[in-house]
């Protein structure tokens, strides 16, 4: 791996990390409304705008639906936009969430996991992100504070690309990263923004000669051919996203992907789980490497749009795969990772049996033992044993 | 008007001709419909202000602008006009809605 510029290694939370990367994109409007625990990142962001780091515009608004409302004003007029949330926070944005990605803005979100109500919780699962799941943004799920610092410069990257136009969050679990001082690397401004680059609109409100306008009324006539223009840009998001990966990788050495494999090459088990649970669960998979058991991991990043083509091969010829969820889908048929998974493999020639683990709600730890529970079982699944097909993990039931 | 596919449109629904409205006609939502009595009209324009769509039709090319009539495809019988008309000519309105009967 090459690495072209000098990266100094830091050591912040996944806050303020996140708070850099957004810094650095240079970005005209930030609007916000404090909820825990996103809290700290436009904390830490104002701090920049305070003290002269960033010019952007910073508007306080009275709350989440007002912010990601501000948020699509500011993007429909021309300016990069940034906001933040988690868990009710982004519940009350719902409405508006859904406006930014079918107007086709790219609006940045760093969207801080947290459980969401009833009962209230502040701690870490998915449930805010995969409620909004099916709004039209592009959903990055990070392990670390590294992770959450260079997808938050690289899906300005692939957001704003002309061939896509959608607006981006970036997901990194509450607390567990967004509070926790972590070690990482991080470009210094000069290069962060020659990366991410100067914005360039598609369209502007503030246009005098080619007026525009944004969010028509738009019934049986259009509205489902206006959907289809929506629906054709996310599988262009895959090709943007390659080649932005590609250049992120030779600038810094870090390569990702739609989704890392870990130990994944000759594994006929395997582990799919997002998030800072992953680097838990890396720890057990070396347990049983060195037991001789062939498990691997695979960490799914980008949930949406989601790789269904990618990991269809590299989940094909499995013997057992366990799919863990952070989140539950009440009245469902198990979690959503779990449905999406199971539903693009359906129908492949060597489809192995897929199995469900939820797990970690409200914050509940994941821990290298639910991680061997989890192996334990696929081992069981492979030679036959019956293991049931949605399962909870770490719940005293 | 021929309805265009979906490759033939801007992104997100966005509206990129402006000024295009009269290209949206909206006379057939009508129920009521402003009869328009010249004899009584004083041309002050408060049907032209209030109208909110582009249903009022007038002269501009004399000194002062002089209402003409009602420009049925637009308007939608919402009876603003006529609320709006000052019965300044004889104690009488120009503008009065009636049931629009085929």
């Amino acid at each position: 791996m090459t690495r072209t510029v000098n990266q100094e290694l830091t050591a912040l939370s996944g806050n303020e990390a996140v708070a850099y990367a957004f810094k650095q994109a240079r970005p005209h409007v930030a609007s916000a409304f404090p909820i825990t625990p996103q809290t700290e990142m436009m904390h830490k962001f104002a701090d920049f705008v305070a003290n002269g780091e960033s010019s952007a515009e910073m508007i306080l608004v009275e709350s989440e639906h007002s912010a990601m409302s501000a948020a699509v004003g500011s993007a429909a007029s021309g300016a990069r936009t940034i906001t933040a949330t988690s868990s009710a926070g982004f519940a009350l944005m719902w409405e508006i969430v859904y406006i930014a990605a079918s107007l086709r803005l790219p609006i940045q979100m760093a969207l801080v996991n947290r459980a969401l109500s009833g009962n209230i919780n502040i701690h870490c699962d998915h449930s805010d992100s995969m409620g909004g799941r099916d709004a039209g943004w592009i959903h990055h799920f990070c392990e670390n504070a590294q992770e959450a610092y260079d997808a938050g410069l690289i899906n300005f990257r692939i957001g704003e690309h002309m061939d896509v136009r959608l607006p981006a969050m970036v997901n990194y679990d509450g607390f567990i990263i967004s509070h926790k001082e972590d070690a990482l690397y991080m470009l210094d401004d000069e290069a962060a923004y020659d990366f991410v680059g100067p914005y360039k609109h598609k369209y502007t409100l503030l246009d005098p000669a080619n007026p525009v306008t944004v969010g028509p009324l738009d019934l049986t006539d259009y509205y489902f051919e206006h959907k289809y223009s929506q629906l054709e840009a996310y599988p262009r998001v895959f090709d943007v996203a390659q080649e932005v990966f590609d250049e992120y990788a030779d600038l810094t050495g870090r390569r990702y992907g739609f989704y890392e494999e870990y130990k994944l090459d000759d594994a006929d088990l395997v582990m799919v789980i997002l998030g800072s649970s992953a680097g838990t669960a890396k720890d057990v998979v070396d347990e049983y490497r060195e037991k001789g058991v062939k498990i691997g991991l695979l960490k799914l990043r980008m949930f949406r749009p989601f790789p269904a083509d990618q990991l269809k091969s590299v989940l094909s010829g499995r013997q057992a795969i366990a799919v863990l969820d952070r989140s539950a889908s009440f009245g469902g048929w198990g979690g959503p990772v779990f449905t999406e998974i199971r539903s693009a493999l359906y129908g492949t020639a060597d489809q192995a049996p897929l199995h469900n683990w939820i797990y970690g709600l409200g914050g509940r730890d994941f821990e290298l033992g639910h991680a061997a529970e989890v192996i334990d079982a696929l081992q069981k699944i492979a030679s036959g044993g019956e293991v049931p097909t949605l399962n909870l993990l770490g719940c005293r039931a | 008007m021929s309805l265009k596919r979906a490759q033939e449109l801007p992104d997100a629904g966005i509206i990129t001709e402006a000024g295009n409205a009269v290209d949206f006609k909206t006379g057939d939502w009508r129920t009521y419909v402003p009869q328009f009595h010249e004899e009584n009209c004083i041309h002050c324009m408060f049907c032209w202000i209030y109208c909110p769509d582009s249903a009022i039709d007038v002269d501009t090319s004399g000194d002062k602008p002089q209402m003409k009539g009602i420009l049925l495809d637009h308007c939608k019988g919402c009876g603003i006009c006529a609320t709006e008309c000052p019965p300044a000519a004889k104690g009488k309105a120009a503008l009065v809605m009636v049931r629009e009967e085929k």
